[in-house]
């Protein structure tokens, strides 16, 4: 069952994606201003958006760890396994976020980086979710699961400030595209393009989400029977 | 309301014992203040002879190496200050007490927050002599912004100390956390401290210092909350 899921799912997932891919570089036009380079929009936008869903469940997870792991510890793992899934495809999300910006930064401003406030607190966010799953590499047991579920609440504050950044401060990142004010807003067609990356990219991101789960359920199975037998002694 | 009122004064009561336990202890081993002192010491030399600056250069990279003095300095005694406690299993005893994390955090971080002080007071006029410094804007701002930059990274220093200490490579782990996590307040400490210095007109609204602030509170609150999940992590 799990397996004719799986399939299906990649089955719609690949063709999504090539989808996404055409509306991007051939059905949108090409930007007046920026020329070709402006495609990149198409990918950025959309990660950095589904890198907020992804690190939002591993904060809702955690959460949910954090409440459950005395009450129902059984719970508390499965919430755990969507922790992780959550920080590690979130990390994937935001490098491409952290990669397509330069690549559109140098030929539009002239550099490839600059420290301004919207880039500096993607880049804390990404630092943030990699030291998350350092943790999760240095500390042993069930205490991991706990101090890495805390952690992950610093994450998460984080975030909202990332999303406010460049609506408080002037920044030299772009202003918002979306809910920005009143000359924000895409031409119909670029919205398309937009709206399509977002779904080919969010059902991939959940498809891989979802198989991460899985596999970190049957890691937890495998340690729970490990630590059983050595409890009974063999 | 007479009970809670004698539940808040023995909760500063708490707060109060160890501090003044901390303090004593430093009082008779100098181990904190020492080390710390001497380490920042180090780097502000080497900053100085690794850049060589002119006098205005050095006005523009002071608030930098002061602030990243310390934080090197500060991250090896705050692991200290929680290593201290594992010897004698000091923190299985706290753990069982039952009075309140928070009070114990509080403590830590008050203690701390001295420490650092202390060491920055002494390294200030060390600094403007190395680096020639003729401020040329409002000095006595600095009075409020270093003790609010020095209150974020000990804060946050003294939570992570805890949570790093818990795990297998426990030194090592303090700075990866903690670093991301200090990030937003290093960068407004040290544009405000650039602004202080070289008098420019960059900030008339005392923005950072406004961040600033708001940083110490957020993360201050998330600290407090969590702590005791931290210290009953098992």
């Amino acid at each position: 069952m799990k397996k004719l899921l799986f399939v299906l799912a990649v089955l719609v997932t690949l063709p999504l994606m090539g989808w996404g891919f055409y509306q991007a570089m051939y059905a949108a036009p090409t930007e007046a201003t920026m020329g070709e380079i402006q495609r990149v929009f198409y990918y950025h936008v959309p990660n950095a958006m589904l890198s907020y869903l992804f690190f939002s469940i591993n904060f809702v997870a955690s959460l949910l760890y954090l409440a459950w792991r005395r009450s129902q510890p059984a719970r508390a793992l499965a919430a755990d396994a969507w922790a992780l899934a959550g920080a590690e495809v979130g990390v994937v999300f935001c490098t491409v976020v952290l990669v397509t910006g330069p690549i559109w930064a140098k030929p539009v401003w002239g550099i490839w980086w600059t420290w301004d406030a919207r880039i500096t607190t993607t880049l804390v966010l990404w630092l943030i979710y990699v030291s998350y799953l350092l943790v999760r590499r240095f500390a042993e047991g069930a205490q991991m699961h706990t101090l890495a579920a805390v952690l992950s609440v610093f994450g998460a504050v984080d975030m909202p400030i990332n999303y406010l950044a460049n609506r408080i401060w002037r920044t030299q990142h772009p202003s918002p595209v979306f809910f920005g004010g009143e000359d924000s807003g895409l031409e119909s067609h670029m919205l398309a393009a937009f709206g399509w990356n977002v779904l080919a990219w969010g059902v991939w991101g959940l498809l891989v989400l979802a198989i991460r789960v899985t596999v970190e359920r049957r890691q937890q199975e495998i340690d729970g029977a490990e630590a059983a037998a050595a409890l009974a002694g063999d | 309301m007479p009970q809670a009122d004698s539940k808040g004064s023995n909760w500063l009561k708490v707060v109060w014992s160890h501090l003044r336990k901390d303090l004593r202890i430093e009082w008779r081993s100098r181990e904190a203040i020492n080390s710390m002192l001497f380490f920042a010491l180090l780097v502000v030399v080497l900053f100085s002879i690794a850049f060589d600056p002119t006098a205005d250069t050095s006005r523009e990279i002071a608030g930098g190496v002061l602030c990243v003095a310390t934080l090197f300095a500060s991250v090896s005694a705050l692991n200290q200050a929680w290593a201290r406690e594992i010897r004698h299993q000091v923190l299985d005893a706290l753990r069982m007490t039952p009075s309140s994390g928070a009070a114990l955090f509080l403590a830590k971080v008050l203690a701390n927050f001295f420490f650092v002080s202390i060491v920055q007071l002494v390294l200030g006029p060390i600094f403007f002599i190395f680096f020639n410094l003729h401020p040329l804007g409002d000095v006595w701002l600095l009075i409020l912004v270093i003790p609010l930059g020095t209150w974020a990274l000990v804060a946050n220093g003294t939570f992570f100390a805890a949570l790093s200490i818990r795990s297998r490579n426990r030194e090592l782990l303090l700075p990866l956390i903690l670093f991301p996590i200090f990030l937003p307040a290093l960068l407004a400490m040290v544009l405000s401290v650039k602004t202080i210095l070289t008098g420019d007109d960059s900030d008339p609204n005392l923005l950072w210092i406004k961040v600033l602030g708001g940083y110490d509170i957020i993360f201050t609150t998330v600290c407090l909350l969590l702590f005791d999940t931290v210290l009953q992590a098992e």
